[in-house]
């Protein structure tokens, strides 16, 4: 589903962010990739969303090879990842019923279906009722529910999280680990990207640790590996 | 494109304009202003134009022809200028006209027919018959006057040349000269627009780059931001438009009434005839900078 082959990311600055990187992820698994600030995997996100070009190396999302992905064809490939940010990323001067419907809009989904996909899925997260407030009126966990319906309402293949907790209290941080936890078992693949020890260790799922670019660590089940 | 899509980015580009009102209303305004004064120097430069141009044609030429020349060979050689293309209009005058007018411009209506009565079958002005041509353009006089002297029967021909010289460079130069303040103006507009366009863009580059994350296609992307440019050039070229068409017809008339004068100098080109280009040239300027300045302002960031 996932697939990295020897990638390395260096920026015109000289720094290089991924160092021969190689990663494989199956459909349908949960996966946690743990680290630092500044150990790259932001930089791991922005490749796997083809916002950046590997410096060298392969990337193969859903079976396609970025490297023969024409610019125009990108659009398509978003459509089938769900993405999830720490600062939520809405539209601030759209409602949330809005903001959610806007990922079907973007890829023409009928109005009717919309006006039916768009209530269930802020049910699923909860939000039923606040489909008409704005960003700014919601709290952090409910904005992140609202980033996190805007990114399944389109059924993705593949959910990536780029430190969904990063601005929220545990409750809140639970409660959206919950939902994805939800949304991997209905078949989505989901890769959530943090460096919250707490939720990793209680959710004993793959964890894969980046360090200076380099993956230290790669277990199947388990927790947080502290850095040494 | 689906029909629902279009409606869509319809939709939004009108909500962007309420969402940036305040960006949309310095848009709105740069381009008020500077397609209004673009407008009244071009009013200002069409007028005098009109008004050179005016001059030019009442610069007369004088033809005569030899003497004893039959009708039918003066017909002939009116019939051989009337081919060319400056000639604007063509009159005889006969003898006996040249008299009378003659007469009539000495001694005055009244007394005239006294003198005219005692040269009766004596015409002092005999074999002075001639054509008295007006060009559409006078710089070709010197052109069209060696044709005509070049004419069987022709005697000679009478003309200024150096009103014609001085007219015609004198219109070259008001052309070139305006035609260059003109580029300036609409130079400075486009700047001035497309760089208040780029800041109402450009605030809004994370709202570009979320569509795109999200999947969005450029096309999808720009859409609403090309409608919000062209309803930004419409309104900012209709406003200027309405305004200067209410300026020109109240300042010509207003002209007219307080300096009487001003009629006999100079002919105003009609609101009508003014508007005719400069309606249709300023909504071209206007909705094209919207246009454009969204399209390519949107470029830049549209590479997420």
């Amino acid at each position: 589903m996932l697939v990295l082959e020897n990638v390395t990311v260096t920026y015109p600055t000289g720094i290089t962010a991924l160092d021969d990187v190689s990663i494989n992820i199956e459909k349908g698994e949960f996966v946690f990739i743990v680290g630092s600030s500044g150990s790259g995997k932001t930089t791991l996100m922005k490749l796997l969303m083809k916002e950046l070009e590997p410096t060298s190396g392969k990337v193969t999302v859903c079976g396609r090879d970025y490297a023969k992905v024409k610019r125009r064809e990108i659009p398509k490939i978003r459509r089938k990842i769900g993405m999830v940010y720490q600062n939520f990323r809405l539209l601030k001067d759209r409602s949330v019923y809005e903001n959610v419907a806007f990922a079907q809009r973007v890829i023409e989904t009928p109005t009717r279906y919309i006006r039916r996909q768009v209530p269930s899925m802020l049910t699923l997260v909860g939000l039923a009722n606040k489909y008409k407030s704005y960003p700014k009126e919601l709290s952090g966990g409910e904005q992140q529910r609202v980033a996190l319906a805007r990114a399944l309402v389109n059924n993705p293949e593949i959910l990536l999280a780029d430190e969904p907790t990063g601005n929220l209290d545990p409750k809140n941080s639970m409660e959206i680990m919950n939902l994805l936890e939800d949304v991997n078992r209905r078949g989505t693949t989901v890769v959530v990207v943090t460096h919250n020890r707490d939720i990793v260790n209680m959710m004993q799922k793959r964890v894969i640790t980046v360090k200076h670019g380099k993956i230290t660590s790669d277990e199947k089940k388990g927790g947080y590996i502290d850095e040494v | 494109m689906k029909f629902s899509t279009l409606w869509y980015s319809i939709r939004q580009g009108v909500k962007n304009i309420r969402r940036n009102l305040m960006f949309s209303l310095a848009s709105i305004g740069t381009m008020v202003s500077c397609l209004f004064l673009f407008g009244i120097f071009y009013m200002i430069v069409v007028n005098f134009q009109a008004a050179v141009q005016t001059v030019e044609k009442n610069v007369t030429i004088t033809v005569f022809f030899d003497y004893g020349l039959s009708e039918e060979q003066i017909a002939a050689i009116g019939e051989e200028i009337r081919y060319r293309e400056e000639l604007n209009t063509i009159e005889f005058v006969s003898a006996q006209e040249a008299w009378d007018k003659f007469c009539a411009e000495t001694y005055g209506e009244e007394n005239a027919s006294i003198i005219t009565d005692a040269f009766v079958g004596d015409n002092p002005l005999a074999n002075s018959a001639s054509y008295e041509i007006t060009l559409k353009d006078v710089a070709k006089q010197t052109e069209f006057v060696e044709f005509v002297e070049g004419l069987d029967g022709v005697r000679s021909v009478k003309n200024s040349e150096a009103v014609a010289n001085g007219l015609a460079s004198l219109n070259s130069l008001v052309g070139y000269a305006s035609m260059a303040i003109i580029l300036i103006l609409l130079f400075v507009a486009v700047f001035l627009i497309s760089n208040t366009i780029t800041i109402g863009i450009t605030v809004r580059k994370e709202e570009i780059s979320i569509m795109k994350l999200i999947g969005a296609t450029d096309f999808f992307v720009r859409a609403p931001f090309m409608v919000e440019g062209v309803i930004i050039g419409l309104l900012g070229s209709a406003i200027p438009v309405i305004i200067l068409r209410y300026i020109y017809e109240n300042i010509i008339e207003y002209l007219m009434a307080r300096f009487p004068i001003i009629n006999i100098l100079v002919n105003f080109v009609t609101t009508e005839e003014v508007f005719a280009t400069l309606t249709p040239l300023c909504l071209i300027v206007g909705v094209g900078i919207g246009l454009f300045g969204s399209i390519f302002t949107t470029r830049k960031h549209l590479h997420v």
